[in-house]
């Protein structure tokens, strides 16, 4: 198929089978994701920092664990530096692009359980009400009643320090408030009659939740979970630095800062660089949230 | 009076294939008058309507050589001044009239916040207010209406609920959307006595969007029949009967008639040039 | 043999009372027609009857079946079908034409489904090229067609029809009818139609009810109400305003 053809194929607007269909969609979808700028340079910062994580070897300049004592707190492009090097005289660049697999590893394990513990929850007890409702939302309500970092401090106490389980407990404390909004959610779209119209087709509670309900609760929930990235990314920080996070020498970005904290009025960089790492990705995952709620979304706003 | 005048309207989907020509140039003037839109479905008598008040949803667009409004040119205007003229003077009930209305508001709620954002009254006042209006449009137990949510509602009780909310501002024109398709003849007759009545004393414009040609040739003073994105032909309400153009006779014979039984109804046969045919106005 | 039997059915939503008492039966292969009020209980019976609207007392015997609470088997769903009143709420925002008609057509157990889906189009004459659209961008009277063509996707013996033309236009309606009569004369279905136009239910159905604040006021033929023979007021009422 020649450039032209594939391209009429691909944006027809009447496909002949399921599998164009399917196709265009994708791409129409893909098409307007990388319309809009912000989204793209959202994208953009993204994929720069898989691939930042996964060249780590190969891109940084020097080992993130090599401490040089002489050379330590050294400023901004100071000799093969180009970020300076930290307190114990390690090189900053290297430390933040080894780090960005440490990130990474945080953002995956965070989408993996949280959002989708609330949305199982939340949906489930929106839909099939009744005991399975009060039941399931009270279990929320003790978990949304204890200061998240108190309940995650518990969870690692028991589960024993290091990223993993601060992940796991930031993550375990995280799902409440996605829970609460897909229950709010499914509350207005069961009494639709598009639900009855699938419940008379002899659809049962498992296909109308899974394919009826998360399709129209998936695309605020992804637009919450973008936006709350950066939260998760200081929690696990924050965890670091109460020494229940990541350990020390790990080039955690959050450990970082906080390790940096302690020369910032006389060593700005130290802190400030790892801060500025943190702020760009959680930018860019706002961006592309903003982005992808417009794809999921193929009604541009309003009904009718 | 001439209240509006639409003046070469088009309403284009781009669609990445070609770009889909739901209305396709259409001209008229509205006056203190009832005017029907009649025609088939997926014809552009939404699309038309919604035009007018820039409510085409993305990727849609509107382009017009004037759609003027007390010498005011709508498409000039900027986001900010239309939605103080779809706010104040220029009403539309929707189609969907469910969907119009918030799911998770009560109705009495949602109709005095209307009423609240237009006049200066005490809540308790507001209330009375509301639920006149809603006995107006003949709806029995309007205090339950009140207090229920709009999934609680029958299809007709929602139609005339909006057409409440519309009346609320006090509007110069009003556009309504198949405001009466789930009423039955009786309740349909009240509420069409009150749109007749704001068009007679108050001198309000009426846009009534409709299927229904034995409504609309009874009801309405002058009637454009729409084919296709286009105006095929346009009379006074009372000749439609005696109309000519093979559509509209088409959708004439295609009416289930009490004192005429039969098995099938007759069906339209639609011609490729009835697209291509020139508008032919008389107005 | 009657395929509907309906006796003394009460249904509230909480303390509305919705519908009361009321009693008619519809014999195999005929039709029912509903009339009446805006808010008259209409669709509630209908509700009732497929287990939408979960308070009801009374009894409700669909094919010898006696129908209890809310729960409704699969093989019930195969048997009967209902076209819901409003077009625009009844499909899923986020599902194609084509997703619509393919699910209901694997819920009811059928194969060939790529054929199905086109045939079941081409029945309600909907062009092909609206087949891999979304709700949005159809106007109210597709997306209409779109909703009795799912219902018909099973093959069913018992079609509820909520106004099922009421949002189309003439032209549509006149196929979409003719579509139902040809469907009744080859499979001997079964039909309880609403509907507020008097025309229409003289023209698909042999009996018809009228209704008003939740019960049935009147029963008549068909003939019946073409011959003017109308008793109750509310009747007249509407025949008056129909002609
Ligand atoms: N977003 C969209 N993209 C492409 N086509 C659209 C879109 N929205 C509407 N259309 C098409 O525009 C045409 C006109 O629609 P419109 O809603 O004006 O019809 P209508 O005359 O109001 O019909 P009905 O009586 O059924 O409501 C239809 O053929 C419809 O399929
Ligand atoms: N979910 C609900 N909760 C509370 N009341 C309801 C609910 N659904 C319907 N009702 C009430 O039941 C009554 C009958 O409604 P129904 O929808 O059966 O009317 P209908 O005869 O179909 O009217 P229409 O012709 O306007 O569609 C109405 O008064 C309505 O307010
Ligand atoms: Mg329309
Ligand atoms: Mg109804």
């Amino acid at each position: 198929m020649s450039e032209q053809t594939l391209k009429q194929w691909l944006l027809s607007d009447a496909p002949t089978s399921r599998m164009q269909a399917r196709v265009a969609g994708l791409y129409q979808g893909w098409l307007r994701l990388t319309s809009n700028w912000m989204t793209l340079t959202g994208l953009i910062i993204l994929t720069a920092l898989v691939l930042v994580a996964v060249c780590a070897p190969l891109l940084a300049p020097h080992d993130p664990f090599e401490q040089d004592l002489l050379n330590r707190l050294k400023p901004i492009g100071y000799d093969d530096h180009y970020l300076g090097t930290d307190s114990l005289g390690r090189d900053i660049l290297s430390r933040l692009i080894y780090g960005s697999r440490i990130t990474l590893y945080i953002v995956a394990l965070v989408t993996l359980i949280a959002p989708v513990v609330g949305l199982l929850v939340g949906t489930v007890a929106g839909y099939l009400g009744g005991w399975t409702d009060q039941i399931l939302m009270r279990t929320t309500d003790v978990f949304l009643a204890f200061p998240r970092l108190v309940l995650a401090l518990a969870f690692v106490a028991a589960l024993g320090p290091g990223i993993e389980n601060a992940v796991l407990a930031i993550s375990l404390t995280a799902w409440p408030p996605y829970a609460r909004m897909a229950r709010a959610e499914t509350l207005t779209i069961r009494s639709s009659d598009f639900i009855a119209a699938i419940r008379l087709q002899g659809a049962g509670p498992l296909r109308i939740i899974t394919r009826h309900i998360w399709p129209l609760c998936i695309s605020s929930l992804i637009v919450r979970v973008t936006l709350d990235m950066a939260g998760i990314i200081l929690a696990a920080a924050g965890l670091g630095f109460l020494g229940l996070g990541a350990q020390p020498p790990s080039p955690e970005w959050g450990a970082m800062i906080s390790e940096g904290r302690r020369f910032i009025l006389d060593h700005w960089w130290v802190a400030t660089i790892p801060g500025l790492a943190i702020f760009t990705v959680s930018l860019a995952f706002n961006l592309l949230g903003d982005g992808l709620r417009d794809v999921l979304d193929p009604k541009d706003g309003g009904h009718g | 009076m001439t209240l509006l005048t639409v003046n070469d309207l088009w309403v284009r989907f781009p669609t990445r294939q070609g770009v889909f020509d739901a209305v396709r140039g259409i001209s008229f003037e509205l006056g203190q008058e009832r005017l029907g839109i009649v025609g088939e479905s997926g014809s552009g008598k939404s699309m038309t309507g919604r035009s007018i008040l820039q409510l085409i949803r993305k990727p849609g667009v509107v382009q017009a050589a004037e759609i003027s409004f007390q010498g005011r040119n709508l498409m000039e205007l900027s986001e900010r001044d239309m939605r103080s003229v779809r706010g104040n003077e220029i009403s539309m009930v929707m189609q969907d009239p469910k969907f119009s209305l918030n799911p998770v508001m009560t109705i009495g709620a949602q109709l005095m916040e209307a009423y609240l954002q237009h006049n200066r009254d005490s809540r308790q006042n507001a209330r009375n207010k509301c639920i006149e209006m809603l006995e107006a449009v003949s709806l029995r137990d309007p205090e339950r209406v009140m207090d229920a949510y709009p999934h609680e509602m029958s299809g007709g009780m929602g139609q005339r609920i909006m057409i409440a909310m519309m009346l609320i501002p006090d509007p110069k024109i009003l556009i309504a959307d198949e405001p009466t398709s789930a009423l039955d003849v009786s309740v349909q007759r009240q509420v069409l006595s009150i749109m007749d009545r704001l068009v007679r004393d108050r001198g309000m414009g009426l846009i009534f969007i409709s299927h229904d040609l034995n409504l609309v040739a009874e009801f309405c003073d002058r009637v454009l029949i729409m084919y296709a994105g286009r105006i095929v032909e346009s009379c006074p309400a009372s000749k439609l009967r005696e109309a000519k153009h093979p559509y509209t006779r088409g959708l004439l014979n295609a009416l289930p008639r009490l004192d005429n039984p039969r098995t099938h109804l007759e069906v339209l046969q639609r011609q490729d040039d009835w697209t291509h045919a020139a508008l032919e106005e008389t107005q | 043999m009657t395929a509907i039997n309906v006796q003394n059915l009460d249904v509230w939503f909480g303390s509305v009372s919705a519908v009361r008492s009321v009693s008619f039966s519809v014999a195999q292969g005929q039709s029912v027609g509903l009339v009446g009020e805006s808010g008259s209980g209409k669709s509630t019976i209908l509700r009732a009857m497929t287990g939408l609207a979960p308070d009801w007392s009374g009894t409700i015997q669909i094919l010898g079946q006696n129908l209890t609470g809310s729960t409704r088997t699969r093989g019930f769903f195969k048997k009967v079908q209902m076209v819901f009143q409003d077009p625009y709420a009844s499909l899923h925002p986020r599902h194609s034409v084509d997703q619509v008609l393919a699910e209901a057509l694997h819920l009811q157990g059928m194969d060939a489904i790529n054929k199905r889906t086109e045939k079941l189009l081409n029945d309600v004459g909907l062009d092909p090229r609206f087949r891999f659209r979304y709700p949005h961008q159809l106007s109210g009277g597709q997306r209409q067609r779109v909703a009795i063509a799912r219902a018909l996707a099973g093959e069913p013996e018992v079609l509820l029809l909520d106004e099922p033309t009421s949002a189309l236009d003439v032209s549509v309606q006149a196929e979409i009818l003719n579509l139902l009569t040809d469907l009744r004369a080859a499979r001997g279905l079964t039909y309880i139609m609403v509907s507020h136009d008097l025309p229409v239910v003289a023209h698909m159905c042999d009996t018809l009810a009228v209704m008003q604040n939740g019960s049935i006021v009147e029963m008549m033929t068909a003939q019946a109400l073409r011959a003017h023979k109308a008793v109750e007021p509310y009747t007249r009422e509407l025949l008056a305003a129909s002609t």
